[in-house]
């Protein structure tokens, strides 16, 4: 299909997408990468008014390092983000995470900050900036404020940005050499996952951040404790009382715990064998 | 409402008025007459518009025309007749590797991309490097053949 009209507006800096956003309001929607967007108007599940690119914002690109800090521009593109040195050894989660991120021709345009900002729950980025607990820069006129990862996801599809914010980039602590990985099952390569795991080791604890198997990514506290414990049987067990995978095409709830649980062996494995 | 538009297609600079709402591929297709970039599922699935912009492959179905001003785009008009995709093309002919030729010049697009980044892939890279092109007629088999002996040629 075709989308419906909408007029198209480029913005170059952020005070130009302050005022777009002030004039548009509601009706307007932020064009990042567009690999979610472009598709959901080609449907017309989206049909705004207004278009506002914000590709050419140069304050929303690049990645730097800082204090002990890796700093994400918000239109950093999924190539860039599994390419860059910076996030190969700060955030090494993040790089892990790309290769599983659709396809190659969707990687060179999709962005960091379009996929949080959307926040897909079946989507890697999201739960990955859980697992890193990770602090989204949400700036708008006023200025900037930082929102942490477990506040900024708030239901499907739903997020702490405001109408009048646009997500700047991402902060995050370094992770440099602690063990983490990423596991996901999908039927094909580049699919959504049934079900995925963002895991992080963190100063003898460890942090697990699930996808596709709620409205959010979830984090799992009690698994979580089991398995920095050493124990994976009981960590595998708790799941049962802390995911409540929804019934869809891929299969009834059973089925994606127990992924879920074969998931969480395999990062055992791998966080083990780091 | 249309918009000024100035890229370059296959080497060719181009000036156009276009809708915002108007998509890379159908630019393409029905403004410029390139019908050799297929505009299959329109969101972003199946890979029959893959194109390179700026000398990256994307989804010709998930990027507006207007997004192209000022880029330089390569379709598989532009690289057949400059001879880059030449040895893909005729191991795909020698292979078998189309038989309608809907997927056929995306495939190429990706397999070259691959090439180019990786040019000794395993049988299993290049399946991961062709993964985001559907192909409904060969069961890929024959693709992955082609791809394979380009890249040991």
């Amino acid at each position: 299909m075709k989308p419906a009209p909408f007029a198209y507006a480029r913005a170059t800096t952020l005070a130009e997408v302050f005022d777009l956003l002030e004039t548009h309001g509601d009706s307007a929607r932020l064009l990042a990468g567009g690999q979610s967007l472009v598709a959901a108007l080609n449907l017309r599940l989206a049909s705004p008014s207004v278009l506002l690119d914000i590709n050419g914002v140069a304050a929303l690109r690049g990645i730097s390092f800082a204090d002990g800090r890796l700093r994400i521009g918000a239109l950093t593109r999924h190539a860039e983000l599994g390419a860059d040195p910076l996030v190969a050894q700060h955030a090494p989660l993040l790089a892990q995470a790309v290769p599983h991120i659709a396809h190659a021709a969707i990687r060179n345009r999709g962005t960091i900050g379009g996929s949080l900002a959307l926040a897909d729950p079946a989507a890697e980025l999201p739960a990955c900036i859980l697992a890193l607990e990770a602090v989204l820069v949400l700036a708008s006129r006023e200025g900037e404020r930082r929102v942490a990862a477990r506040d900024f996801f708030q239901g499907l599809y739903q997020t702490a940005l405001r109408g009048d914010e646009v997500l700047a980039a991402v902060e995050i602590a370094s992770q440099a050499d602690v063990p983490c990985t990423l596991q996901e099952l999908a039927r094909r390569h580049g699919d959504y996952a049934i079900v995925g795991l963002a895991a992080q080791s963190a100063r003898g604890a460890l942090r697990l951040a699930w996808f596709g198997v709620g409205a959010t990514p979830l984090r799992t506290p009690r698994a979580e404790a089991a398995l920095a414990a050493g124990d994976v049987a009981g960590a595998q067990a708790a799941l049962a009382g802390e995911l409540d995978p929804p019934e869809d095409l891929h299969g009834p709830p059973a089925l994606r715990l127990h992924l879920a649980r074969v998931l969480l062996g395999r990062a055992a494995a791998a966080l083990k064998g780091h | 409402m249309k918009l000024d538009l100035s890229l370059t297609v296959n080497g060719e600079a181009i000036s156009a008025r276009v809708e915002p709402r108007m998509h890379l591929v159908d630019f393409l297709r029905e403004v410029l007459d390139l019908t050799g970039s297929h505009a299959g599922c329109e969101h972003g699935v199946c890979g029959a518009c893959s194109i390179l912009v700026n000398g990256e492959m994307v989804r010709g179905c998930l990027m507006l025309a207007v997004q192209a001003e000022g880029a330089e785009v390569w379709t598989v008009e532009g690289l057949t007749e400059s001879g880059a995709i030449a040895a893909l093309q005729e191991a795909f002919v020698a292979r078998n590797a189309l038989q309608c030729g809907y997927c056929t010049p995306g495939m190429l697009v990706a397999a070259a991309t691959l090439l180019k980044a990786n040019p000794s892939p395993t049988r299993e890279e290049i399946r991961e490097g062709i993964s985001g092109n559907y192909c409904r007629c060969t069961g890929y088999h024959a693709i992955v053949d082609a791809i394979e002996e380009v890249s040991r040629a």
